[in-house]
């Protein structure tokens, strides 16, 4: 501990600290990279039905209902479909944890398998909307300024111009689209999870999914004229001149004022 | 402010009345002593000095080369990094630029010229006496020659004839500045019996059965662009359309018919400043407007539950038609959008 | 000068002669050449708001090379993909233009925004340095009001400007602006219809706001820039206290050369650092938002910072204040967020000066600064002022603060529509506490001095602690300034016991001035020094008559006597 200590205080602990960093980050990367690569559907078999089955009731039935009728606490989940399944699991959502305005995303518990397993379970209660392919959701395919004209109509009012996020009412938000995956996009839109209302096919076809899919995926690209600043509007443009500009200035100006020594 | 004692200020402070060999104030103890630079009396300083002013000059140059090669070599062509690229180039040479000018401006002012403060003496703003009576006597002398105390008439004439004069610039300005002052169009919209619900912004006229539980439809009227103006027209007409479940719904009397089988379309254009209500929670049924966050019930009529509003969304009053269509039953039955003063009228 | 050219002398000379002959340019030059200018940071605040105009103006004509000032419909093709093939009005596409294909367009469109913003940033700085400071006072009041109505003007300026590019977010905006000003009771729908010549949107507006944006309102600003400076010129620049600076003099450098290359040096600096900004940080990127269309909005839509507090005002206020009277709607739950707290917020900064010069009767010209603590009630009452517009402009940011600190928005509004209320009561009490306690301590140095942290013990056993007596210069600084009084005024009958006429109105000023000069600290005395020092001892100050060589001690400076308290 002490010469962890010592070693800190060295002229070179922040570049062993950013090395280290780095290597963490990357383990980390490599650990957790291949769980959000799936994605490509299989057709279900008996057997996945009957293992979600077993998964549901283990880990579901308890606020579900035994056989995902629902109950008090939660809805049912017959005809909500496969693609509610592998949003909700897989963003970490469900299982819920801690009550609050909203439940949040989190680490997500299952493995890839596992949640096909449980929506192959949820799809076979009752028909619904199904997890979408990967060409579904490939943006390379959409078309960005048909997915800008959707997205501000129909989605910038909650989650910003840009899908950084904004708030609902009483602590409930719409949370950044920034690292959320394609299909998880699709299957928002299409099953409307909690406060989101929902964008069926007749509203929003599937290839207006995939364009909508594009502009998100699009402004990974970042902004032309530098730093976003977060992409969130005048109030953060207005605190930088605040900070950088007023501040840069006045020390300009208090070196200017100052008596030369 | 050698006046700095003041006739009038007299301490109530014991020590103060007795200790009347002592003034009421401290006296100002005039220009503290001048403390020289190293520059001034280092002449090796004095060049450094020197030679810093001249390195801040050669970043300047540099800067302004970097500008014009940037702006050559980096265009901004069509992609957003280099546009990005191109921004920052051009910036940075700016920056560097024009700081190395004023960093070696002030420098050389700080370090080299001669920092000696010196003093000079303030006047008081009045004029002296003899001023006053001079500029007195000169007007007197010139509203004499005029003679306008003794022509009454004329000096009314004249104060009419000038402030009438304006009135041929104004005039012409108002009446035409407003169009054709029609204020009655804030209480009408677009919409009228028939006219379909169609999908903001393709113009795709909504079926009843599209519209499943849960979704949220923006919409405008389909015939639209027919309008002459159709900004004016969908800045008024555009319209938010949900589905509840039918048992959610709480219906005024008067309101029974305006509904389709939980189906329910409210004026989008939010009754407190105008700004467009769209952030449909559909689990709660609340509609938040995110300007000023005025909030709406729509299972109970579009009433306010929270925020600066005061008035409910205007509801469109909807049926639908042989082919399932939805269309509208008529136009809105008050004005939509923010409170004007004869809204009711 | 001579009226004969003299060749030696050089081309330089000719060109001064030349001028002359024709100008008589040497008696200007003789008298403002030399002027003294005193130095000080803060006297550089309004310099900022100065040379951020002159970027403005330098980028704005580069800007208006390219943007086409019109609501005619057009179809975008570009390089940037999400804008293909959209319609849009051609001043949003002009923007676009100018910010993707015009080499340096984008930079100088950014530098262009960045430089808005400091310029109301530096204005409201500036006007907070004149305010803490008095500077307003007589004969600066003039120039004080001049000043506000720049501030007025910018906020036009700003205004018009954001909205030009005809995008969405400033369209919401002014969509605000048009259900604001329809809440004006009678004339509202005609206003709305002057303003956007008929219906909102209409298809007058950016070529008016334009020409507003470009010819009307920086033509005043240049004109009452002018009366601006010509007052500063007139009146000679405050100074702050200090040993040798008076009301009758103005110590500092002289224009030419130091002024110069120090003012000139800061155009530079301020022009660079809003480069460096603009190159490396995005401002307003209308392309995110998309062109004008009434029925999209995007969460997060505010105005710019300086505008930012009227928008939290209609926040916070609840609806239930809009009421019908007859059949007619008066929207006070808009007309007094959005008109009145602004008109009273605004009156009160512009007729400031004037109360405060009522109140104290003081009918004297200033022109060394106060420093902020020894005018009390001024200090407390500009951060409450300051305090509840930082309310507002929380409340502004609501939704914002929500996302960010995971909040509801609802909680944030209710809490914020009580400390709208209680925060500024409570910083005026914080502040006036704060500007007393620094007053007294003040007082304490003056007469103890410094503590030197030696410990001295005595033959006799007593420890004491060394205190070092302030110099001259440092003293001067804690004594130099006069405490105000509440005003006297005459009895109400006179000695005959008739009521005196103008009695009321001198009892409403005397009481407005107890509010403003009621708790007061006053300077240290020679004689309280005297009784310091001889006695070393506080609480014997009120007792005895000062020995003669107390006032010596003081007239030849106190060095000599180390050992006080």
């Amino acid at each position: 501990m002490k010469a962890l200590a010592a070693r800190r205080r060295s002229r070179h602990a922040p570049v062993a600290l950013l090395l280290m960093a780095l290597l963490v980050i990357g383990g980390l990367y490599a650990i957790l990279a291949p769980s959000t690569a799936v994605a490509a559907p299989t057709a279900t078999s008996t057997n996945d039905v009957a293992t979600g089955k077993k998964l549901f009731e283990a880990n579901c039935a308890t606020c579900h209902g035994a056989s995902a009728q629902g109950t008090a606490s939660a809805p049912s989940l017959v005809g909500v479909g496969a693609a509610a399944v592998d949003f909700q699991v897989g963003t970490g959502r469900m299982p819920a944890q801690v009550s609050g305005p909203q439940v949040q995303a989190k680490a997500v518990q299952f493995d890839a398998a596992q949640i096909e397993q449980l929506a192959a379970y949820v799809a076979s209660l009752g028909a619904g909307p199904a997890i979408p392919s990967a060409d579904d959701v490939d943006p390379a395919k959409g078309n960005v300024a048909n997915g800008m004209a959707l997205f501000r109509t129909n989605c910038a009012m909650c989650h910003n111009a840009v899908g950084i996020g904004g708030p609902l009412s009483q602590g409930k938000y719409a949370p950044s689209l920034m690292k959320a995956s394609p299909t998880h996009i699709f299957e928002a839109m299409l099953t409307g999870p909690q406060s989101m209302p929902v964008f069926n096919s007749a509203n929003l076809s599937a290839q207006d999914k995939r364009d909508v899919i594009a502009y998100i995926d699009a402004q990974k690209q970042g902004s032309p004229g530098g730093s976003t600043l977060g992409s969130i509007g005048p109030v953060s443009e207005g605190l930088w001149a605040w900070v950088i500009g007023i501040g840069l200035l006045i020390g300009a100006a208090v070196w200017i004022g100052a008596k030369s020594s | 402010m050698s006046t700095h004692l003041n006739p009038g200020h007299k301490t109530s402070n014991e020590v103060a009345r007795t200790a009347h060999a002592l003034p009421d104030r401290f006296p100002n103890p005039g220009h503290p002593e001048h403390h020289d630079r190293r520059s001034d009396f280092d002449p090796a300083a004095d060049k450094r000095a020197e030679r810093q002013v001249v390195v801040l000059l050669t970043i300047s140059i540099l800067g302004t080369i970097g500008f014009i090669v940037a702006y050559f070599a980096a265009p901004p062509g069509q992609t957003v990094a280099s546009m990005r690229t191109s921004n920052l180039l051009l910036g940075l040479g700016l920056f560097f630029g024009l700081g190395g000018i004023g960093a070696a401006a002030v420098h050389w002012a700080k370090s080299l010229m001669n920092d000696h403060e010196k003093s000079e003496e303030r006047h008081p703003q009045r004029s002296s006496d003899e001023t006053r009576a001079a500029a007195v006597e000169v007007l007197a002398e010139g509203a004499a020659d005029s003679g306008i105390g003794r022509r009454g008439v004329l000096k009314g004439a004249l104060v009419s004839a000038l402030a009438l004069f304006p009135l041929m610039i104004v005039l012409p300005l108002i009446g035409d500045v407003g169009q054709d002052w029609d204020v009655s169009k804030f209480k009408h919209t677009w919409w009228k019996k028939g006219t379909k619900l169609a999908k903001d912004p393709s113009g795709q006229p909504i079926k009843a059965a599209d519209v499943t539980i849960g979704s949220v439809f923006h919409v405008i009227p389909a015939d639209l662009h027919e309008a002459a103006h159709p900004l004016d027209e969908k800045a008024k007409a555009v319209v938010l359309l949900v589905r509840l479940d039918p048992r959610d719904l709480k219906e005024a009397d008067d309101r029974k018919g305006w509904s389709y089988d939980g189906i329910v379309a409210y004026s989008k254009i939010c009754t407190h400043v105008g700004c467009p209500v769209a952030l449909y929670e559909q689990q709660t049924h609340h509609l938040l407007c995110p300007c000023h966050q005025s909030t709406f019930d729509v299972g109970d009529g579009a009433k306010v539950i929270f925020g600066p509003a005061k008035r409910p969304l205007p509801q469109l009053p909807i049926a639908v038609d042989a082919e399932g269509y939805l269309v509208a039953q008529s136009d809105f039955h008050e004005p939509v959008g923010p409170s004007f003063w004869d809204r009711l009228k | 000068m001579s009226t004969t050219t003299r060749r030696e002398a050089g081309p330089a000379a000719a060109t001064a002669d030349y001028l002359d002959q024709r100008t008589g340019v040497g008696t200007a030059v003789k008298a403002f050449a030399r002027k003294i200018f005193p130095d000080h940071w803060s006297f550089l605040l309004g310099e900022i708001a100065l040379f951020s105009l002159v970027v403005l103006l330098i980028s704005g004509v580069f800007l208006t090379a390219f943007f086409v000032p019109s609501m005619n419909e057009t179809t975008y093709s570009g390089p940037w993909a999400a804008m293909q093939g959209v319609q849009m009005s051609e001043a949003f596409a002009s923007t676009l233009r100018l910010s993707f294909e015009v080499r340096g367009g984008l930079l100088m469109r950014q530098i262009h925004h960045w430089a808005a913003l400091l310029f109301m940033a530096s204005i409201v700085t500036h006007m907070m340095r004149v305010f803490f400071t008095g500077a307003f006072r007589k004969p600066r009041e003039i120039n004080w009001v001049v000043g506000f109505t720049l501030m007025l003007l910018g906020l036009a300026a700003g205004f018009t400007g954001y909205s030009l590019p005809d995008d969405v977010l400033s369209g919401n905006g002014l969509r605000i602006t048009d259900g604001v000003i329809r809440s004006v009771p009678i004339l509202g729908s005609y206003i709305s219809y002057f303003l956007f010549g008929g219906e909102f949107p209409g298809h007058d507006l950016i070529p008016r706001l334009f020409t507003i944006h470009i010819l009307v309102v920086p033509g005043l600003i240049l004109a009452l820039v002018g009366l601006h400076l010509f007052f500063v010129v007139l009146h000679k620049h405050t100074q702050y206290p200090g040993s040798g600076r008076t009301d009758s003099n103005v110590v500092g450098y002289p224009l030419f050369p130091v002024y110069t290359a120090k003012a000139g040096g800061f155009f530079f600096i301020v022009f660079s650092v809003i480069a460096l900004m603009a190159a490396t940080m995005t401002i307003n990127p209308v392309w995110n938002y998309g062109p004008y269309d009434p029925s999209p909005v995007s969460a997060g839509s505010q105005p710019d910072w300086y505008m930012l507090f009227l928008d939290g005002a209609l926040r916070l206020m609840p609806g239930q204040a809009e009421v019908v009277i007859g059949g007619f709607t008066l929207s006070l739950n808009i007309l007094i967020p959005a008109m009145v707290i602004p008109v009273v917020l605004f009156a009160a900064l512009a007729a400031y000066p004037f109360i405060e010069a009522a109140v104290s009767g003081d009918k004297r010209e200033h022109h060394v600064l106060d420093r902020p603590r020894n005018v009390p009630f001024r200090t407390a009452f500009g951060v409450s002022v300051l305090t509840a517009f930082v309310v507002l402009i929380l409340a502004g940011s609501n939704d914002l603060i929500a996302t960010h600190f995971h909040l509801s928005v609802n909680d944030i509004i209710q809490s914020l529509r009580v400390l709208l209320f209680v925060a500024p009561a409570f910083a005026f009490w914080i502040t006036k506490r704060i500007c007393l306690g620094l007053q007294r301590r003040d007082r304490e140095l003056v007469l103890h001095g410094h503590e030197t942290g030696r410990i001295v013990r005595f033959a006799h056993g007593e420890y004491v602690e060394i205190h070092r007596p302030l110099d001259d210069d440092e003293r001067w600084l804690r004594v130099q300034h006069e405490t105000r009084r509440p005003l006297e005024i005459e009895p109400a009958e006179d000695s005959r016991g008739v009521r005196r006429k103008g009695y009321r109105a001198d009892r409403f000023r005397q009481r407005l001035s107890r509010l403003f000069f009621e708790d007061r600290v006053e300077p240290v005395t020679p004689a309280e020094l005297a009784a310091a020092h001889v006695h070393g001892e506080h609480d014997t100050l009120s007792v005895g008559p000062a020995p003669a060589g107390a006032h010596s001690a003081i007239t030849q400076g106190v060095e000599a006597d180390e050992r006080n308290h």
